[in-house]
């Protein structure tokens, strides 16, 4: 059902997908990216994409913004086909992407946001102003007139999101924005477009990132997809609320042998993985359990003590949309993506497994 | 469905729609998305403008390129003066060979700059902005054909006054309205050119580099870069009826050094003002055409961008 305005005329979806699929021509075989997505995101949405890598989030961007074609399946924006109305939609979009290297590093920082905001039409004048004032919203003025060849990681993301909101798009991509930026570099870009987007009612983000507590923190609804698929979509707490009746626990240990692969296949644990903020140098090894109830713990502890790993931390705590991820994809972010990684546990789960049908998914949402 | 006034996202796989009072304050995308048609002129103008910009201002950024760009040339040029001097061959060569060597930068600009340029720009990323950008590709390619030609006028200009100067080249153009009308045509025609290389050189990827090597000095050979062109007899004439900077360089020879005797064989000026028409057209339309290709292939196969995460 789609929101109609006061004046009678029904407001089409700001994104609005069906069936749609994409396969790459590549050797050996054809890639399937994406198998089969179904897809609704409101006007005013603030949705975010999560997967693995090669999961298809991309693919599914470059679609809607009119970059790539659709092997099968339709896709629109604002009702707008993205294989035959392009003018169109570029006209209301922008994109955004993680570690873009756009731009000519011999201009300065405001000389090519005002190249860019030329390709949009904007007034000689008139793109002057709103590029200054998108380097100050980004907090860029100290750079402002610094070449963009000398920007360091974080400020040039900065620029690239001014960028982005040049045009005043109504509906933008972002491609893991804050790729790569460090803790506070990342808060700012997040919260310039959080600013951005509450300015005007009906603006309309889709997000992609590897970070969970960015798309907690960022999204209204969130769509799990791995290998071209769409595992669940349902507000942060809707997705919590699938494991919630599991256990769950953070465990940290000096070291384990085989992985969390090797506490999976424990009878009553539904997922090990590693915690994403794991950091590979740290002194110990931080995974997060799913557990079908909390007395299978006693079994995880013993097979610790016989694999031989002292246990630094243990505690039981709230899920998070990692649990969700974990228990769904069947692998952590952080765990390698290979096929040594544990059977998705869902399979022993009736009830995440239901989740694997996207037909089921509004159901299962509630 | 959500209450009316809570931020709380409706369930599941349905949409949160928005409040009735954002509903009632926003306005319809729809409408931003149709544009009229003086709109769209427009926004390719600056597009246009746009592009042209980084170049002209690297140019003034980066002088250094006035060094390789003007005294090397300058050289290459004296060369063949100080021969045909020690030759004692008839003034007019030492004029052939200044203003071949000033119409050569475009020939440089346009092999060198204009037709890796689309091929560059798709492996730093701009590209996929490009194209997703409300402006027509057009734009892009003519932004960067103004950028170009204003440096190469740079050096052009240049080479050719301290040519003439230093040896003292004796020109008499008769037909001035012509020769400004040829010089015009050729650049057209030099710049169709690169646009249509451009997206050529998209098209084909690395391979066409190799391209460049050829168009270099073997072009300059057959276009009589140094001398001239009707000499070449069948291979001369060759180059007349395909390369652009061959046509423009024989007609204004013919134009600056008008009865000298030594250009024989060659269609007279005008009609090589009407070969650079055709080509001027032909290589438009040409890239015009394969731009729409280019994104269509593109957009089907998923190759407008070599990063990709
Ligand atoms: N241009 C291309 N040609 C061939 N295969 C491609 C191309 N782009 C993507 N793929 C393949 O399609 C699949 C999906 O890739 P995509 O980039 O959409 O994933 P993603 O979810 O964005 O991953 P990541 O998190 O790593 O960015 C991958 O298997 C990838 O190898
Ligand atoms: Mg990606």
């Amino acid at each position: 059902m789609s929101p109609t305005p006061p004046d009678g005329a029904p407001l089409p979806p700001a994104i609005e997908v069906a069936a749609l699929r994409r396969t790459y021509d590549v050797k050996p075989r054809p890639v399937v990216a994406l198998d089969g997505v179904d897809l609704e995101v409101a006007p005013g949405e603030f949705f975010g994409l999560l997967g693995p890598n090669g999961a298809g989030k991309t693919t599914l961007i470059k679609i809607l913004t009119t970059l790539l074609l659709p092997s099968a399946g339709t896709a629109r924006i604002f009702g707008f086909d993205v294989a035959t109305d392009t003018r169109r939609i570029r006209r209301i979009m922008n994109m955004v992407a993680g570690g873009e290297q756009s731009g000519y590093g011999i201009l300065t920082v405001r000389e090519q946001l005002w190249m860019f905001s030329q390709f949009y039409g904007l007034g000689t004048r008139e793109g002057w102003r709103r590029v200054d004032a998108l380097v100050e919203a980004v907090g860029l003025g100290e750079q402002r007139l610094q070449r963009v060849s000398t920007l360091s990681t974080g400020q040039r993301q900065k620029m690239n999101m001014a960028r982005g909101l040049l045009n005043d798009p109504w509906i933008l991509f972002l491609d893991e924005p804050t790729l790569g930026l460090d803790v506070s570099a990342a808060r700012s870009i997040r919260e310039q477009v959080l600013a951005w987007k509450a300015e005007i009612p009906g603006r309309t983000v889709l997000l992609t990132t590897h970070y969970m507590a960015e798309a907690d923190e960022l999204c209204e609804r969130i769509a799990i997809v791995d290998r071209g698929r769409i595992l669940a979509i349902g507000t942060p707490a809707e997705l919590k609320r699938r494991v919630q009746r599991d256990s769950i626990f953070r465990l940290a240990v000096d070291r384990l042998d085989g992985g969390p692969a090797a506490l999976a296949r424990l009878p009553g644990v539904v997922s090990a993985a590693l915690a994403s903020d794991h950091a590979p140098d740290a002194q110990h090894v931080a995974v997060n359990l799913v557990l079908r109830e909390d007395a299978a713990l006693g079994g995880v502890v013993t097979a610790l003590a016989r694999m031989g790993s002292q246990i630094r931390s243990l505690g039981k705590s709230e899920p998070t949309l990692e649990d969700v991820f974990v228990a769904l994809v069947g692998r952590g972010l952080a765990d390698e993506a290979d096929d040594t990684a544990p059977l998705p546990p869902s399979e022993a789960d009736d009830d995440l497994a239901a989740a694997h049908a996207p037909s089921h998914d509004a159901e299962a949402g509630r | 469905m959500s209450a009316p006034h809570s931020r709380e996202p409706a369930a599941g796989g349905t949409p949160r729609a928005m409040t009735p009072a954002e509903r009632r304050r926003a306005p319809d995308p729809r409408a931003a998305a149709d544009w009229t048609a003086r709109q769209t002129a427009e926004t390719n103008l600056r597009a246009l403008v746009g592009r042209a910009y980084p170049r002209v201002r690297g140019m003034f950024r980066e002088p250094s390129w006035l060094f390789f760009e003007i005294f090397l040339p300058f050289l290459g040029t004296s060369a063949y003066v100080l021969v045909y001097r020690a030759l004692r061959a008839p003034e007019a060569y030492v004029g052939f060979v200044v203003l071949g060597g000033a119409l050569s930068a475009f020939w440089l600009n346009v092999v060198w700059s204009m037709a890796g340029q689309l091929y560059w720009e798709k492996s730093q990323g701009n590209l996929e902005l490009y194209f997703a950008a409300p402006m027509s590709l057009m734009s892009v390619l003519l932004g960067m054909a103004a950028g170009g030609l204003a440096m190469s006028s740079t050096r052009a200009v240049a080479v050719l006054a301290i040519s003439a100067l230093v040896y003292a080249v004796p020109f008499h153009v008769a037909q001035w309205w012509l020769v400004a009308a040829v010089f015009a045509l050729t650049l057209t025609a030099l710049y169709g050119l690169g646009m249509m290389l451009a997206s050529l050189f998209l098209l084909w990827g690395r391979e066409a580099w190799h391209l460049t090597n050829v168009m270099v000095e073997p072009v300059y050979f057959v276009s009589g870069l140094n001398f001239p062109v009707g000499r070449l007899g069948a291979v001369g004439i060759a180059a007349i009826a395909t390369i652009p900077f061959a046509v423009g360089l024989d007609a204004m020879r013919q134009l600056a050094f008008p009865g000298s005797g030594l250009l024989t064989g060659t269609p007279t000026p005008e009609a090589e003002a009407l070969i650079l028409v055709a080509m001027t057209v032909l290589f438009s339309v040409a890239a015009h055409w394969s731009m729409g290709v280019i994104e269509r292939m593109a957009r089907s196969r998923g190759s407008l961008s070599i990063r990709w995460q």
